[in-house]
């Protein structure tokens, strides 16, 4: 816990992982998610993006891991080392935590000696060592949560995108996995990309927060989140927080009619 | 009701209690079920004895009379063995086949979509055919024999296979197919790690349903043919012209005990392989 990242940083050509120019997304059916939509995420940084249901923020993640390409504009994505961690867990319910966490480095062919030590070290940075052997039914939310960052982390990777990961986890769970995230975040040095409706979140967990309007899904407005890493929880009941969350939340409010 | 001491470590207080509760549930599960057969041995007995008399009491021997004149009849039981022998080995062979055959087909309409188009509707309509209809014509082109008894079998135990396999492949999670998907998975690996593994419910679920009309197939058959070494079909067949009803009964209640010893072995092995991860009694 020796490297803290600055809270913005210098934003070189190479240092940019993440570029979106303009970039819209209209489904089959016609309803348009997407529409003028600029993003930068750079090395070191964490970026968040707030905005209400519905208002095509997931589609955002799908876009930059190539799940779903863009119906226009530019997406570059400079890195194949790209971690996805869904809504839900997504774990595999016949495999116990060390397979589950084993799988992605098992679907790209590592070795399985290698992939075993990989995946106990991920399993540690998570701290769930001594659940190896359990099966996903016997976990707690929490848990399960835990082994599907676990399973991304063994990509070792650069970009990092959540898609509200912990949205259906209790209060207390969920400070706790921001926490963690921070942590792992400080010490692991990826980008992330962080989709969630929570205002506090947002603020608490990243570098940048982007506050997107409703359908079709806009930038309305940019936030830097200068709080020093690694957080202090206690900054949750600061006055700056607090007032920064007022701003995003007026944001949220504005872009929503 | 037990109730742990209040020193028995943490664990034990934990284990107590659900112990107590499962076996409640167990004798729930078995006395409603054993207070139905005895009440339907009363009615037997009072049918038997009162409303049928002596000379028409073969429509419904009492149920000792299966014992003392048919199962404990040496010659009866081995009658009994043998052909029992012969429909096991039937059912099971065209259990065997219908699974492979049937898991097989699933697999290849889940891979691709025209298989699945063109060739579904057949899967539906050989469920809907009176097999007993093809009966005649399947002992035409493949003579009266095992071969024939089989056949008669893996048509009937075929769709479920089918069916079951292709939902249980069919209905694999979104999420956990992107996650695949992300790593650039082909075809056979996610069809290897994901959906067959996902599948194993539905297809030991489909099995279990397969099993016991395997029995009923290879029953059907032979009594139809009624040619070849007879099995319990042509056993139960000839007891009937015979008018031997309390063999008739022995053959009845062998067959059927077959049935649910095959359909109750198959929701055993299901749950031994995938009863740690799958919760069968949700389904």
């Amino acid at each position: 816990m020796t490297i803290a990242a600055p809270a913005v940083a210098p934003a070189t050509k190479t240092d940019q992982l993440l570029n979106f120019q303009d970039v819209a997304m209209t489904f089959p059916n016609g309803t348009t998610a997407l529409s003028g939509v600029d993003l930068t995420v750079d090395r070191g940084e964490f970026v968040t993006v707030v905005g209400p249901s519905g208002c095509g923020k997931s589609t955002l993640l799908r876009i930059a891991s190539g799940l779903t390409p863009a119906t226009e504009g530019v997406t570059e994505v400079d890195t194949t080392r790209i971690g996805y961690v869904f809504q839900d867990a997504t774990l595999l319910p016949w495999r116990d935590v060390q397979a589950n966490v084993e799988l992605l480095a098992e679907l790209n062919g590592v070795p399985k000696a290698k992939r075993r030590v990989t995946a106990k070290e991920a399993i540690d940075l998570v701290g769930l060592t001594g659940f190896e052997k359990h099966l996903p039914k016997t976990l707690s939310g929490g848990m399960r949560m835990r082994t599907s960052l676990a399973r991304s982390l063994t990509l070792d990777p650069e970009l990092f995108l959540f898609d509200e990961p912990f949205g259906a986890l209790d209060e207390i769970t969920r400070e706790r996995l921001n926490d963690e995230l921070i942590k792992l975040f400080t010490e692991q040095q990826f980008a992330g990309l962080f989709i969630t409706h929570s205002v506090s979140e947002a603020v608490y967990l990243s570098t940048k927060v982007v506050v997107m309007s409703g359908r079709p899904g806009k930038i309305v407005d940019t936030f830097p989140v200068d709080f020093p890493f690694p957080r202090d929880p206690e900054i949750r009941f600061t006055a700056e927080f607090a007032e920064l969350c007022g701003k995003v939340s007026h944001a949220l409010r504005e872009g929503h009619h | 009701m037990t109730t742990a001491p209040p020193t028995a470590p943490k664990n034990r207080t934990m284990m107590r209690p659900a112990t107590v509760k499962t076996s409640r549930k167990k004798s729930a599960t078995w006395v409603p079920p054993l207070l139905v057969a005895l009440g339907i041995i009363a009615v037997w007995y009072l049918v038997s004895y009162v409303f049928l008399d002596e000379q028409r009491r073969f429509l419904l021997p009492p149920p000792h009379e299966i014992f003392t004149d048919a199962f404990f009849q040496p010659d009866v039981i081995s009658d009994i063995m043998v052909a029992l022998g012969r429909t096991a080995v039937v059912a099971l062979v065209g259990l065997a086949i219908a699974i492979v055959i049937g898991v097989a087909w699933a697999v290849a309409m889940s891979q691709a979509r025209w298989i699945e188009r063109s060739t579904f509707p057949y899967a539906v309509i050989l469920q809907c055919i009176p097999i007993l209809a093809l009966v005649p014509l399947i002992g035409f082109w493949f003579g009266f024999d095992y071969p024939a008894r089989i056949i008669v079998c893996i048509m009937i135990a075929l769709f479920p296979m089918v069916s079951n396999t292709l939902f249980g492949l069919q209905s694999v999670d979104k999420g956990q197919r992107e996650l695949f998907q992300l790593q650039k998975a082909g075809r056979w690996t996610v069809l290897t790690k994901l959906e067959f593994p996902a599948a194993l419910p539905a297809i030991f679920a489909g099995m279990r349903i397969s099993a016991g009309l395997a029995v009923v197939g290879a029953i059907v058959g032979d009594y139809f043919f009624r040619r070849g070494e007879p099995g319990l079909g042509s056993l139960i067949s000839n007891y009937q012209s015979r008018v031997q009803s309390a063999e008739l009964f022995a053959a009845i209640i062998t067959a059927s005990l077959f049935g649910v010893v095959i359909f109750a072995f198959f929701g055993w092995l299901g749950k031994r392989v995938v009863g740690k991860w799958y919760d069968f009694s949700a389904s």
